[in-house]
Parts: structure tokens; sequence; C-alpha cells
């Protein structure tokens, strides 16, 4: 229903990302609905009209625990259903054999394969249905990777290492944008990220790995 | 307190023979009510350039790389075509203006100025001459932002949040001495805060009017009392890490830079451990400003005054401890993000049982639809639109994807727009009768009020969408996105709307300065409330009250109540049976 919002996701872990953003935006809409009719509804009812006076209450007890414990209880269970899909995407990288680094500069993404001293600027080639190991630096500033249809981002940080993941059902060709402030040359830092079948990904390394990236 | 009160009658008899000078009087005052007007056209002069920066941003947004309108003169060598850096620079200071120099100098400043001591029945702060030094303090703060519009190299433009090591080397933004006065500015701006914080806090505790307990004082004053708080503990955290930051810059240390062995994170805990208590210094007031006009125009008790002041209670504690969701993908610990999900869905509960309680309000009210109480209303939906949105980026699979998108843009500006501005203008509305004592224009506020909230929801609620079709913060094209290309239409709707937004403003600056000379002169009690403030005359004399200060016998909020006749039932009227004192 909300597909055209959010851009057409191909990532594995994207699907549980899109569940609970829509399971967030039915529960807020709902309670959007309820407080704006409640609201317009008291404020048509109780417009100041003469010879009427304002009820004289300082408040009610059972209803302010009532509204405590309803919205901490929604509240508790969208946690538990986010702890999930968090750890799998953040804390727990599947096992895999397929290695990409990734040293995000002003105002490029520089990709390298393990076994190939090549340096691809602002590409990265891929293959589909196999989790992917990002190794993520940067060498001057906070950098973000973000693949918006992977559902994915993640900041760079000089000095670190970080080690991300993903896994993509379709190919394709999609957009790579950095999507932290790096400079006057932020607008514009994007890559493009290809999804190969593997028939076409082995091609792809033969020619370009130096038939050493060949998986 | 009797001791404060017979020491100020002494007082009182001095003023009268001692006529103070023009300098004293209008320059460097120490009545917190001069101050508190200093503060406020501080803020609404800094208004004036910050949504100004506002809508250059956004005329890069939807129609980039076209002259702006205007800016032909400062830009001469582009014809007004604002460069990538430049545009850095308007939306880094768009943002540190309104949130340092527009809400912060409105809120906190003027009116908590303003209304803590009227408000608990003071003749003036606890400090006035530490009151008079944090003004000019900020005002100092003030000329030093300003100035880095006019340095080589242009002003910082590494974002309102300044993330290191982008902030800490000039190399990697061109921005030199902008930056450092921007470190300067705001690290001046924190001893101003702490100046003033001190201020209202010893004054709270100390110099309430007789009767005035803690839980008699009106609900602006318990936000305001928290705020302080909050401001106490939180800015010195900015201000050791924006000097920490200058020192990276100028003096080759290396707390943020990676090269000589820092961390960037850092850079982002100071800032965070400071910047979210911060979004509840902006606002709280408000949300105090909202229940103060809420039963006054309702012409009944605030519905669960207890609740109200002590959900605000739970926000400070919990303010703390939520700091680090604005850092879920920044590399971060992700275990730590699991502990920070958890305190933010919790610090939804306080604000949404502020929300019933406000509906509660209005529930078998008698609503007067003034223009103050249309700002409170408006603050009251908005900051439920900006609450609501907040609980996508409490989730943190959801966060992943819009962090750093429209959509979090859309969530502040809903929160401190729609929330605090909507505050400002309502508190503006409301005091300004005893404030400068007369009354302001009703047409003319509506004319204000009307368009402000229809244009603020056409500018902001599609944010939310381009947010969620990906669109990043900060870029200076989106028609560099093949992505984001198709929705390039909502960005032209957002900034036509944010035009006609700001051409909203004019009435207000209208009506503010033709009320300020020419007004109906205001009565004593124009809304009929109950609060101390009312039994000044409008407006109130240095030191507030004559010979005798008020003497507090209930809550501030009896509108209504079956011990009078009239609707109201001021705080010092005298109760007429022993039983009545002993209600509330």
């Amino acid at each position: 229903m909300l597909d055209w919002w959010l851009p057409e996701n191909v990532s594995t872990y994207g699907q549980e990302i899109d569940w609970l953003f829509h399971l967030i935006y039915y529960i807020t809409g709902a309670t959007f609905v309820l407080v704006f009719v409640t609201m317009l509804a008291f404020i048509v009812m109780y417009r100041d009209r003469p010879g009427r006076r304002a009820r004289y209450t300082h408040g009610n007890t059972p209803l302010e625990i009532a509204w405590t414990i309803v919205p901490a209880l929604i509240l508790v269970i969208l946690t538990f259903l986010s702890v999930p899909a968090w750890s799998k995407i953040k804390m727990h990288v599947p096992p895999t054999d397929f290695d990409v680094n990734v040293t995000a500069k002003q105002f490029n993404w520089q990709v390298g394969y393990p076994g190939s001293d090549k340096v691809f600027l602002d590409e990265m080639h891929v293959p589909v249905n196999k989790v992917v190991r990002v190794h993520l630096r940067s060498q001057d500033v906070i950098h973000s990777f973000f693949v918006p249809q992977f559902r994915m981002k993640q900041d760079a940080v000089p000095g670190r290492e970080i080690v991300q993941w993903f896994e993509v059902m379709k190919p394709g060709k999609y957009e790579w944008p950095c999507a932290e402030l790096c400079g006057f040359g932020h607008s514009g830092m994007r890559g493009w990220i290809y999804v190969h079948t593997p028939e076409e990904y082995a091609q792809w390394a033969a020619e370009n790995l130096e038939g050493k990236g060949k998986k | 307190m009797s001791v404060t009160s017979a020491s100020a009658h002494a007082h009182v008899e001095h003023a009268g023979h001692h006529e103070l000078g023009f300098i004293r009087t209008y320059v460097f005052s120490t009545d917190h009510k001069m101050i508190a007007r200093q503060f406020l056209f501080l803020g609404l002069l800094m208004m004036i350039l910050g949504g100004l920066l506002a809508l250059v941003v956004r005329w890069e947004l939807a129609w980039p790389e076209t002259p702006v309108p205007g800016l032909g003169r400062i830009l001469t060598e582009t014809g007004g075509i604002l460069e990538p850096s430049q545009y850095n620079m308007a939306f880094t200071m768009h943002a540190t203006i309104m949130i340092f120099f527009v809400i912060m100098p409105i809120l906190a400043g003027a009116f908590g100025n303003f209304c803590i001591p009227l408000m608990i029945g003071a003749r003036d702060m606890a400090f006035p001459f530490l009151n008079m030094l944090s003004f000019w303090v900020a005002a100092l703060a003030g000329v030093l932002m300003l100035a880095g519009f006019f340095v080589p190299g242009g002003h910082a433009a590494a974002g309102w949040t300044s993330y290191a090591p982008l902030s800490a080397v000039p190399e990697y933004t061109g921005v030199n001495w902008g930056q450092n006065l921007w470190c300067i500015s705001l690290f001046v701006l924190g001893i101003s805060s702490m100046m003033g914080a001190i201020n209202y806090i010893t004054t709270i505790i100390n110099m309430r009017a007789p009767g005035m307990k803690l839980f008699r004082m009106p609900l602006v004053v318990w936000s305001l009392f928290i705020t302080a708080i909050l401001l106490l503990l939180a800015l010195p955290v900015l201000t050791s890490g924006v000097a920490m930051l200058l020192f990276d810059r100028t003096l080759g240390t290396s707390w943020f830079k990676p090269s000589g062995g820092g961390e960037p994170l850092l850079w982002q805990h100071l800032f965070w451990y400071f910047g979210h208590p911060e979004v509840y210094i902006l606002i709280l007031p408000a949300m105090g400003i909202a229940s103060e006009i809420l039963p006054v125009f309702c012409r009944k008790p605030i519905f669960g005054y207890h609740a109200m002041a002590f959900s605000m209670i739970a926000i400070a504690f919990l303010s703390w401890v939520v700091y680090g969701h604005h850092m879920f993908v920044s590399g971060m610990n992700p275990a730590l993000g699991m502990a920070f999900t958890v305190t933010t869905m919790i610090i939804a509960v306080p604000s949404a049982i502020k929300t019933f309680n406000w509906l509660g309000t209005l529930w078998g009210a008698r609503i007067q639809f003034t223009v103050p109480m249309l700002n409170a209303l408006a603050f009251v939906s908005m900051f439920v639109i900006g609450g609501l949105s907040g609980i996508f980026m409490a989730s943190t699979p959801v966060d992943i994807y819009i962090q750093d998108t429209y959509f979090i843009v859309a969530h502040i500006h809903y929160v401190v727009f729609g929330g605090s501005i909507f505050g400002a203008f309502a508190a503006i509305y409301y005091w300004f009768p005893k404030m400068f004592g007369r009354m302001t224009n009703t047409v003319l506020g509506h004319l204000h009020f009307w368009p402000t909230f229809v244009f603020f929801n056409l500018t902001f609620f599609p944010m939310h969408i381009i947010g969620v079709g990906g669109q990043m913060r900060r870029i200076y094209n989106p028609m560099q996105y093949e992505f984001l290309q198709h929705q390039q239409h909502w960005n032209v709707f957002i900034t036509v709307s944010a035009l006609l937004l700001g051409l909203g403003q004019i009435p207000f600056v209208i009506n503010f300065f033709w009320s300020l000379f020419a007004g109906k002169k205001a009565p004593l009690n124009p809304w009929n409330a109950n609060t101390l403030e009312w039994t000044a005359s409008s407006p109130p004399p240095h030191l507030n009250w004559g010979p005798t200060l008020p003497t507090v016998y209930r809550g501030p909020y009896e509108y209504s109540s079956p011990e009078s006749r009239d609707d109201w039932l001021p705080q010092t009227a005298p109760p007429v049976t022993a039983a009545g004192a002993r209600r509330h």
C-alpha cells in the first residue's frame, strides 16, 4: 500500500526493515487519527458558548494510569520487535567467502577486492543471492555508505574498519550515495552497485580482477 | 520568605527616590523584564536571518544551481548562484542560528526571565547583575557568530552538528576562521546559558512569594526550572567539546583527529550528550507555555497538574540516557544501540502523558479561540506529529534507513518549529500585554496564525514523503541522483510553501511593532488569568509590585471553581472559608 513511498527493496534484511516501518506507520497513523479526531471533536463541542460553565476537574487517576501503561506497553512491544532485526543486520555477519573493501574519501568510494590490486572508483560489482561482507574504512572524514534499495546505511569512520554485510535478491544497478555530510563535494558523491547473476559476475571478475578475483 | 519581602520593601522606597538613567534602564539593565525584552529582540532579529537562510537552502533544493533572487548583489562572481560550499554554509548557519540564537534566547532567555520572577512573586532574579551579564555575553556570542559571515573562507559549513574530523581540519572544508568563530561563539554562549541557568534555579528555589509552594507553581515555571537544570548540566559538555574542537583546529591537539590518535566518535558522544538534553531545552519551555495557556482559554484547571510536572521531571532524567539514538549507524557498538532503543522508546511515554493531559484539559472546556490559544493548540497538534514520527527513529532497524534523510528533517522541524516556535508565538501573544503594556491586534494575529499553520504543514509534511523516498539531508542538488529525480516536484512544492510561510510572518512583524507603539493600552489582567504576573501593573514597574508582595493561597489553575462566582480565582484571592484554603 505504501510501496509508492519507499523505493523498491531488493535486500534480504530490507524486508524486515520495511515490515517494521509499516507496523510503526500503522500504529502511529492510528494514534494520529485518534488524537486528532478527539482534539477536533473537543474543539467543536467545547467551544465557548454563552451560559455554559467549564467542567471543574483536576484530573482522573485511573485515566492517567491507563494512558501511561498503554503507550508504554506498545513501545515495549515495538522494542522487542526491533531487537531481532537490529541484531541480525548489525551484530552478526552471516558466514561468507565474499569480501569487498570499501575506502571512502572526499568524494569517492574506492572499491577493492581481496587478491586484486585494482581499485574501482564509485562502482562495486557483486553477485546476486550471496552474502557480501563489506570492510568499510575512510581515509579522511566521516562518510556514510547508503544504498536506499538495500535499506543499508553505515558511517565510514576514519581510523576504524567497520564490517557490514548485505545480500541482494535481484540483479540490477543500484545507486550508492554518501549520506553523511563530507564537505563541499558531498552532494554528488555517489557510486553504483552492480548486482550480477553468478555467471555474469564470474565473467566480470575474470575480465577485471586480473583473473585472481574469481571465486 | 517574609524576610525577602521586608528587605524588598526598603528596596522599593529606595528605587522611588533614585531614577535610573537611560543606559541603566534600557542597555545595561539589571531588571529581569528589560533583560527579557532584550533577549526577545535578539531572538526575533536573528529569526529573520535564520529564516532567510532557510529560504536560500529551499531555493537551491527546488531549482538547483539557478540564481537565488536577491543574492546576486552578494554573490557577484556567480550572479547569485550558490556554490556547494556556500550551500553547506547556509544550512549550517540556518540551524545554528535558529537553535542557539532564536529558540534558546526567546524561550529560555526572554520568557525564562520574564515569567520566573513575576509568576513566583519575586521582585527580580536572585542575581540581577549576573542576569545582565548573561544577556550581554549572549549578545557578544551573537556578534562573534555573525562575524563569521565576513571572514575569508566563509562561515562554518560542517553542519550544525559539526562532525569531526570534517570540522576539525580546515583543509577538509576550506573553512578556516568561520569554523573557529563558530566554536568561540558557542563557547561564549555556553557561559551565558550557565549564568542564566544558575540564576533561574536559585530564584525558583529561594525567592517564591509566601504561599507559593513548589506544587502551586505554574507549569511554565516548572518547565523553566527543569530547563535551567538541563542547561546547567548539558551546556558545559558542549562548551568543553567546542573548546577541544578549537584546539584541534588551532593548537594541533588531536582529540577528534585519527591522524594524531584521536577519535572522531568522541565528538559525537560529547555533542549528543549535550544535544539530546538540548532538544528538551528547546521544547520543555514550549510545553510549559502550552500548559499555561490552555487552562486560561479553556476556563478550566489543567488536567493532571501533578502528572504534567512529574512527566517533565521524567523527561529531564531520561534525556541523559537517550542521546545514543543519534548514533545508531555511526559505528558505535551496536549492542549500545540496542540499549538506547529501550530508553528512547521509554522517553516517548511522558510525552504521551502530556499530550493526553492536554486533551483532557480540552474535555468539557469552554474554549476561547484567542490568538495565543490558537498558537497553543497548534503547538499541541504539531508536537503530536513530531512525537509520533520520532517513534520511527527509535526503532533501530527502521532508523538505519531513515537516518540522515529528509524524514529526520521533517521530524526535527515538527518538534522545533511546530513545537518550540508555535510555543514562542503563543507566549508572545499571551504575555505581550504584560511585557509591553499594550494589546496586540487580533485581526493581524489571525492573519499571522492561519498562513503560518497552513504553510508550516505544507512545507514540512511532504518532507516525510521525500525522506521515505530516500532523499538525504544536506545535499546540494537532488537532481544529481537518479533515484530522487521522480520526486523533485515535491521539492518545488515545499519551497513554494516555505516562501509563503516566510511571507506569512509579515503580519507578525507589523503587529509586533504597531502594537508596541500604538496598540490598545492593556488592562491589568486582559485574559482573566489566575497567575501572579497579572496582579502587577502592565507593564510591571521596577521590582514588580508595590510595597507588599502577593501572597499565594492556591494552585494556578482554579478556573470555573465552585468557590467563585466568576470563572476564575486568582492565586492571590484569600479563601472565603478555612476549608477552601486547604482544598488545593
